[in-house]
């Protein structure tokens, strides 16, 4: 097998070669970083809480064993063999599976519009944490100055400056008010910050690859020292981590495992297909694939201990509080000598006085507070990062410092995401020749960005967050899905299971064993359907609505439940089916131009029939 | 006789400060909360530092300005330290309406804060709202200044890497030149990083032949110190002129 000569690699346009990594590090810290995003670092923990702490592990893991990693690989090593973007790599698989490389690519910039649209609120929060005090810590007063804005104490200082200073946002997705020239000017530096990283490509990619991967495991660290050393932080943890079996048998609990490993390794967006293709053709890629899913899963891990230390923190001192208030009315009302009542105490100190003055501890507005209901509270998403951990933030000493770290570490980790978003474009545009061969690199990589960051202005509007979210639910989750299936199935059954193994023995120097064959072959596959039939009958459940943050609403400040108008719905539909749309129609595009040209030009005497031309 | 006026002086003037009597308020003070160690223990002597700021800030009422410290009364002090407070005329049978009070001690609020080290939080008049300091906005907000700041970085390291580049382009162009390809050959190596075993693929060595690496293109010969072998003929001079 070592002596065999390779099988010959496509042939490189005009007369430059590929271009290359400088060296491994790179190339591992580009997929590291890809897939470690900002759903590390608030949808696992989340979910390890909601679903039973420890317990979730165990679904968690099965997932990455049959559903991950093989899928991982199986990317890493098309794009290695083939040396191709997304798009191409399916051409040369067969021209009837183009679609999946479109599809691939329409969803690539779907998402890394949002995505970027993000990472300007993290910006946003990034430059407000330069100043203390944080403007998020207290109300602003009110024009006449006698008390704080009706908003801000209606909901929370945290709250008001998300929903209003930051995204100032409508009551209706229909009103979409004007663009709000904060979040554009941050939306122009994010994208000019993605455009000076991918501005060549890989070559500047690759150095800055080694700052926005690894910061973020250096904060997560100061993070993990600082939280674990703070009050509260032990309750947090064992809240977070205490087993609970009896969640394994909702098999709901199942299906938010199988997505979050798929789309916490960012599958079937073709980025990892593009790095891929800049390695030399003789790497190990099935060494790659298993390492950088187990450090992405480690990753996860380690960024829950540290959030839930953090988290716990949190849930003690707004506990202590509650109780604090609480004495406060106690004393209030029964004129006693300050800080006569400790925490400790006031149990005691009601049972007293409710056993002698039942009817005026009755008249008393008191809280119930329970440590159990503050840790409850959990959040995912970015009511994680801009409400819950910026409250957090405040009680700790030296807020702004931390702030500062929090914010950097989440733009830099949604930054390396960015960098696998942008090459999944760039490199298949690149690959097909988009442009003349005179056009630098430079130019198309401006031109992408340029047009990326005028389409996600529309998240700058007054309703752009409900829109955000509406991408993020439809045109990701439903298309990945499929086309994760479209790209197992595509490779095992018509690029063919032999060949894939050949290859992947030409190039690492061992065939692939049972494991891959069987999770290849058959549970993969099985796996993506049952996900996606599971997803659509969870999405089909419930009507499509949204939350909607209305100060006039009579339960403010929860949020109303509101349904989509009908031109939303239909324009989410098109965004959950038009990338995976691209698969038939490129297919039965090739087999109409195949027909075609076999009524044009029948096939003369002897000559073997070209491959794929059964039909016609 | 002398000793019944006494007790009814006494008396009306404890009418007039009772809790929830008319035109009385509630004063509530937190001064363990807002020192600490150092806080002070309320004696008759804080009492009557607290009348004085009373009096002294209904003197800067207009019509009010002979009010004395004896006649502001309080009454029902407690050891939270709470105690109602009236402000009465000088003829000691009425007391002042709540509106003036309440204007009064609004507008000198802070004076009587800082007359007990206490803040609005601390010291509470119930039902005399405080005055909100006008927020301290910088003329500047300095999330502009930083945001200037990065992206001025960023567009600076985009120029340099642009002008870069269209100066390594105009570079290339001199270069390629099919005899000086070959010959800097060798100099292209060290920018790739490749085992010994690949050296011995023929697929690799037919990627050679380009004189562009990593996008970084090999510099001519002469600029690196190198030297031209003038032994080998160059193109122009193959063809003997006729």
């Amino acid at each position: 097998m070592a002596g065999a000569p390779g099988p010959a690699p496509p042939a490189e346009g005009g007369g430059e070669a590929r271009p290359a990594w400088d060296n491994k590090l790179q190339y591992l810290l580009s997929c590291v970083g890809f897939a470690v995003g900002l759903g590390n670092l608030w949808r696992f923990p989340y979910l390890c809480q909601t679903y039973g702490g420890g317990a979730f592990l165990i679904p968690y893991v099965i997932a990455l064993a049959f559903e991950g990693i093989p899928l991982f690989h199986i990317e890493l090593a098309i794009g290695q063999r083939l040396r191709r973007g997304s798009i191409g790599v399916w051409t040369a698989i067969s021209p009837y599976l183009g679609g999946v490389g479109l599809g691939c690519f329409t969803v690539s910039f779907l998402v890394s519009l949002y995505y970027n649209a993000i990472l300007a609120w993290v910006l946003w929060y990034l430059l407000n944490s330069f100043q203390h005090p944080l403007p998020w810590g207290a109300c602003p007063p009110d024009l006449n100055r006698t008390g704080l804005v009706q908003e801000c104490r209606d909901s929370s200082p945290v709250s008001y400056f998300w929903y209003r200073r930051t995204l100032n946002v409508s009551a209706d997705i229909s009103d979409s008010g004007p663009l709000q020239w904060r979040l554009l000017l941050c939306l122009a530096a994010s994208w000019a910050v993605v455009y000076l990283c991918v501005i060549r490509g890989i070559e500047t990619t690759g150095k800055a690859i080694y700052f926005t991967a690894l910061f973020p495991y250096l904060v997560l660290t100061v993070f993990l020292v600082r939280g674990l050393t703070l009050p509260g932080a032990m309750e947090g943890l064992t809240y977070l981590f205490t087993p609970d079996m009896q969640v394994l048998q909702n098999p709901r609990v199942w299906l938010d495992a199988a997505t979050q490993i798929f789309f916490s390794l960012s599958l079937a967006f073709g980025g990892h297909i593009a790095f891929a293709s800049y390695n030399q053709p003789r790497n190990n890629c099935r060494r790659d694939a298993v390492s950088v899913a187990l450090v992405n899963s480690m990753t996860s891990l380690y960024a829950s201990i540290a959030v839930f230390s953090v988290l716990g923190f949190k849930a003690a001192s707004d506990h202590g509080q509650c109780l604090d208030r609480n004495i406060l009315r106690l004393i209030n009302a029964f004129d006693l000598p300050e800080q006569s009542v400790s925490r400790d105490d006031y149990a005691a100190a009601l049972a007293r006085l409710n056993a002698s003055q039942p009817a005026r501890v009755a008249g008393l507005p008191l809280e119930v507070c329970r440590l159990e209901d503050f840790l409850d509270k959990s959040a995912s998403g970015t009511g994680l990062a801009f409400i819950v951990f910026t409250e957090a933030v405040l009680h700790m000493p030296g807020a702004p410092v931390w702030a500062v770290l929090f914010f950097g570490m989440l733009y830099s980790l949604g930054l390396s995401s960015m960098f696998g978003n942008m090459e999944s474009m760039t490199t298949p545009l690149l690959d097909l020749g988009v442009m003349p061969r005179r056009v630098p690199k430079e130019a198309l990589t401006g031109l992408a960005c340029l047009l990326c960051f005028l389409t996600s202005s529309c998240f700058t509007l007054r309703s752009g967050s409900y829109w955000l979210e509406i991408f993020d639910q439809y045109a990701a989750a439903l298309n990945l899905i499929l086309l994760a299936f479209f790209e197992v199935v595509g490779v095992v059954y018509i690029y063919g299971m032999k060949r894939l193994c050949d290859d992947i023995a030409w190039m690492t120097g061992r065939r692939p064993g049972f494991y891959w064959r069987v999770t290849w072959k058959v549970v993969s596959p099985l796996l993506l359907l049952t996900i996606f039939v599971a997803y659509v009958a969870l999405l089909a459940s419930s009507p499509p609505g949204y939350k909607a943050w209305n100060p006039q609403y009579e339960r403010f400040p929860s949020r109303q439940e509101k349904p989509y108008p009908g031109w939303v719905l239909a324009a989410c539909a098109l965004l959950s089916f038009l990338p995976t749309l691209w698969v038939p129609v490129v297919a039965l595009g090739q087999l109409l131009a195949r027909c075609r040209e076999k009524t044009r030009n029948p096939p003369q005497d002897g000559r073997p029939k070209p491959q794929g031309s059964r039909a016609c | 006789m002398l000793w019944l006026l006494f007790f009814l002086v006494t008396a009306i003037r404890a009418d007039l400060c009772q809790p929830d009597a008319e035109n009385a308020f509630k004063v509530r003070l937190s001064i363990r909360t807002a020192l600490g160690d150092k806080a002070y223990a309320w004696d008759r002597n804080e009492e009557y530092l607290f009348k004085a700021m009373v009096a002294f800030s209904m003197r800067k009422v207009p019509n009010r300005e002979t009010t004395e410290i004896s006649h502001v009364l309080l009454c029902n002090v407690t050891q939270r330290v709470s105690f109602w407070f009236v402000v009465t005329d000088p003829s000691r049978n009425h007391t002042l309406p709540a509106v003036e009070v309440q204007s009064a001690i609004r507008m000198n609020r802070n004076r009587i804060n800082n007359a007990f080290f206490l803040n609005d939080q601390t010291l509470e008049f119930l039902r005399i709202p405080p005055t909100f300091a006008p927020p301290t906005d910088p003329s500047v907000p300095i999330w502009i200044i930083i945001f200037g700041v990065i992206f001025c970085i960023v567009l600076v390291a985009t120029m340099l890497l642009i002008l870069s580049g269209i100066r390594q382009h105009r570079r290339v162009k001199i270069l390629h030149c099919p005899f000086q390809a070959s010959a800097v050959n060798n100099q292209c190596h060290f920018g790739k990083n490749k085992g010994p075993s690949e050296m011995e693929d023929t697929e690799d060595k037919c990627e050679n032949v380009i004189t562009i690496e990593n996008g970084i293109p090999c510099d001519p010969l002469d600029m690196k110190g190198g030297h031209i072998n003038d032994a080998f003929v160059t193109e122009d001079e193959r063809l003997t002129p006729l």
